[in-house]
């Protein structure tokens, strides 16, 4: 028990790696939250009309609305008047690729292990940065339009293809959705936007890498993914932050519109930072992420992988409008610490024949708390639609908490959903049988966390798999007692 | 090869172990016998370091290293291997996988390089032969769903990649049918060498008519009293255990 304990001791004390801040310039808005930083914003992005009033709408509601406290996590009330809503670093001009960008902002995602240099590139995906604020570049463009595929910061979009943006903007999330959404629609700042042609298979991963850097500053972005007849596109996005003992908002939107015989797979690997071992600082990820199977034959997949944030709201969730369409959400939820997150996921069906399929997987260590929140909806058109939902627990140690809260509404007889449920813990037994076999326990705990979660590994793209990997073994080693 | 000293170890406080000393050299295999809660499995696990159990007094020496101050994963890449009773289940983790980590570390501490995946498969292929183990078996998740015979050929087909030179085999023979103990009886003496010992820790006599020990020490209340060769195995299965505690009770009136 005791060398355990040390084991333990020494490696949940583990500093967060990417704790690290970097001082540049910024360009930022003043503190606080009020109709006038919202025009500021807008004036600052130099924002048509119709998107201010878009915000200005989605300010005016949200001032009426509440903070949601359904959730199963205790935090104290974000204090919106003591944030930054805007911080962008300050560059000498508009970068028209990733060559004009500030060599000291590159240097910043060179240190997170990503990057930008088209020449050294990681094989295969195109990959855009968002830096507190704002996208600093995006790289593989120019092979991407060839194909029509768009692929840039939410802000170009909103210059380079208005009409696209403004026929989709809020029409899977709602500028007024809720809470954390409609606060995102009023003051977000940038975020990735990406289209695929009819037809097009995009043949590259593309990625958004988030990174919050300056301090009291929420980062409010969007993303808003939209996949025509026919085309297939795989989504990567990988956030982190520096440590810091204050908490730090993170509320964003994702958006996916998937037309027919659409494919759009989604996979994240979330590691903000997740507060000291006290549970002192980490951010706060209050996010809404939701995707619409619009055509028949759609598809659209969730995959992440969450091991950061202090505090954890995130649904990202399926409307299976068309026909025969497919809504999937694989996850694997860490917490450590006094780490707690709520997630799960929501499918709605509405279309014929529609299919779901949830593998939820959630680890808890520590003192931390992990709820599974999920739901599935069949609407009365929707015949023969079917769920399948699988929700795991492990638990690591006898101080921290799991929680499963599955929400089923069937409005259609012909429905048939399947909900399964185990909860299991990482066993001495477990570790010991390991440490026989000559394996340490550091490596056992690895192991045996792996497999619990390969299910869902297995789903993310094959150089990000091994990344998550390390990242759960680095999030949980030995926080076994 | 192993030296055991006045071995007392206790488990929340209270001794079960109470003066053990045994003597077991390269090419010898061990019987341990005696009737339920004698010791015999705590012998075993305190011998792999099972934490639960502390040591209170006396000495355990592996080819002359102190083992008891070594962790778990340590003595096992000495070459002390433990069958387990009741071998543990990793759900989503192969057997291979294991195996591969497994044999992998135990080089690694013997400074030798890993086995790529190549070698690694055909050290497999060669095993398998021995305890008659199918592949399909070795790449699903390590023993969950496995029947109990499978569990079993499991741990020797462990013991056959990592090549220890001490194996102890705990109530191997439990929840075995006779085919199956054949086969892993099989297997254990197919493992055996002039270089290598073996501790069988059981209950019946039924598994040395196949694992022939060259000594039988029984075990009661936590201390060896009485020890011999094959023969006595057979005298214990004619009379049980009751004639050696009267024995005993005898002596001390």
């Amino acid at each position: 028990m005791s060398k355990d304990n040390e084991i333990l001791e020494e490696l949940t004390s583990k500093e967060y790696e990417h704790g690290w801040s970097v001082d540049y310039e910024t360009d930022e808005a003043p503190i606080g939250l009020n109709e006038n930083i919202i025009r500021w914003i807008s004036s600052k992005k130099e924002e048509p009309k119709w998107l201010l009033d878009w915000r200005l709408k989605a300010f005016e509601q949200w001032s009426k609305m509440e903070e949601p406290t359904w959730a199963n996590v205790q935090y104290p009330k974000v204090d919106l008047q003591s944030l930054r809503f805007y911080s962008a670093p300050k560059q000498k001009s508009k970068p028209k690729s990733i060559s004009d960008v500030d060599p000291e902002l590159l240097k910043i995602y060179e240190r997170l292990g990503i990057s930008l240099n088209e020449q050294k590139r990681l094989q295969g995906v195109a990959v855009d940065v968002v830096l507190d604020s704002v996208s600093v570049g995006t790289t593989f463009k120019e092979t991407l339009s060839k194909l029509g595929v768009i692929f840039c910061s939410f802000s170009e979009a909103v210059k380079e293809h208005p009409e696209l943006v403004k026929k989709y903007l809020g029409s899977v999330v709602p500028a007024t959705d809720n809470y954390y959404a409609a606060l995102n629609a009023a003051v977000f700042s940038d975020g990735s936007f990406c289209y695929i042609p009819k037809g097009v298979r995009c043949p590259m991963e593309l990625s958004t890498y988030f990174r919050i850097n300056a301090a009291n500053t929420g980062q409010f972005e969007r993303t808003l993914i939209v996949a025509e007849d026919q085309s297939y596109v795989s989504y990567l996005e990988g956030c982190t932050a520096p440590q810091r003992d204050e908490n730090q908002l993170h509320a964003a939107v994702v958006e996916i519109y998937a037309a027919e015989n659409a494919e759009v797979k989604y996979s994240t690997v979330q590691n903000w930072y997740p507060g000291d071992k006290n549970g002192k600082g980490g951010i706060y990820n209050f996010v809404t992420k939701r995707g619409i199977c619009a055509g028949d034959n759609s598809k659209i997949s969730w995959t992440q992988v969450e091991t950061g944030s202090a505090v954890t709201w995130k649904y990202p969730s399926c409307i299976l409008k068309g026909n025969n369409s497919i809504g999937e959400f694989y996850s694997v939820a860490v917490t450590n610490n006094f780490q707690q997150a709520d997630t799960g996921t929501k499918m709605i069906h509405i279309g014929k024949n529609t299919r779901s399929r949830i593998v939820s997987k959630g680890i808890s260590a520590g003192k931390s708390q992990n709820s599974y929140r999920g739901q599935v909806q069949v609407m009365k058109r929707a015949s023969n639609a079917r769920n399948f939902s699988q929700c795991d627990s492990l638990l690591m140690g006898d101080k921290c908490g799991a929680h499963t809260f599955p929400y089923i509404d069937i409005q259609n007889s012909s429905a048939k959903v399947e909900h399964e449920a185990t909860t299991s813990k990482i066993g001495e037994d477990q570790i010991f049988y390991c440490n026989q076999r000559g394996i340490s326990s550091e490596d056992a705990v690895a192991l045996i966390v792996n497999g619990y979660a390969k299910e869902v590994l297995n789903q993310l793209p094959m150089e990000f798999a091994v990344e998550a990997q390390k990242l759960l073994a680095l999030t949980l080693e030995g926080s076994v007692g | 090869m192993l030296s055991i000293k006045n071995l007392h170890a206790a488990i929340e406080g209270s001794p079960i172990l109470n003066g053990i000393n045994l003597e077991i050299k390269p090419g010898e295999v061990h019987a341990i016998m005696g009737p339920n809660g004698s010791g015999k499995s705590t012998l075993a696990s305190v011998l792999a370091g099972r934490e639960e159990y502390e040591v209170t007094e006396g000495s355990v020496t592996f080819k002359g290293k102190d083992i008891l101050e070594l962790s778990p994963e340590d003595r096992a890449r000495e070459g002390v291997f433990l069958a387990f009773q009741y071998p543990v289940e990793i759900p989503g983790v192969s057997s291979t996988n294991f195996l591969r980590t497994a044999v992998n570390q135990v080089r690694e501490y013997r400074g030798e390089s890993p086995l790529d995946a190549v070698k690694f498969l055909s050290l497999m292929k060669e095993k398998m032969k021995l305890v008659e183990i199918d592949q399909k078996l070795l790449s699903r998740a390590l023993n969950e769903g496995f029947s109990g015979g499978e569990k079993k050929k499991n741990e020797i087909f462990q013991m056959a990649m990592l090549e220890p030179s001490l194996s102890i085999l705990d109530e191997t023979d439990s929840g075995l049918d006779i085919d199956a103990l054949k086969v892993v009886a099989n297997g254990v003496n197919q493992l055996k060498s002039k270089d290598n010992a073996t501790i069988v820790v059981t209950h019946y006599q039924r598994l040395l008519d196949y694992i022939v020990p060259d000594y039988v020490h029984v075990l009661y209340k936590g201390k060896i009293v009485k020890s011999g060769t094959k023969e006595l195995a057979l005298e214990l299965e004619a009379k049980g255990y009751d004639w050696i505690k009267d024995e005993l009770s005898g002596a001390t009136v």
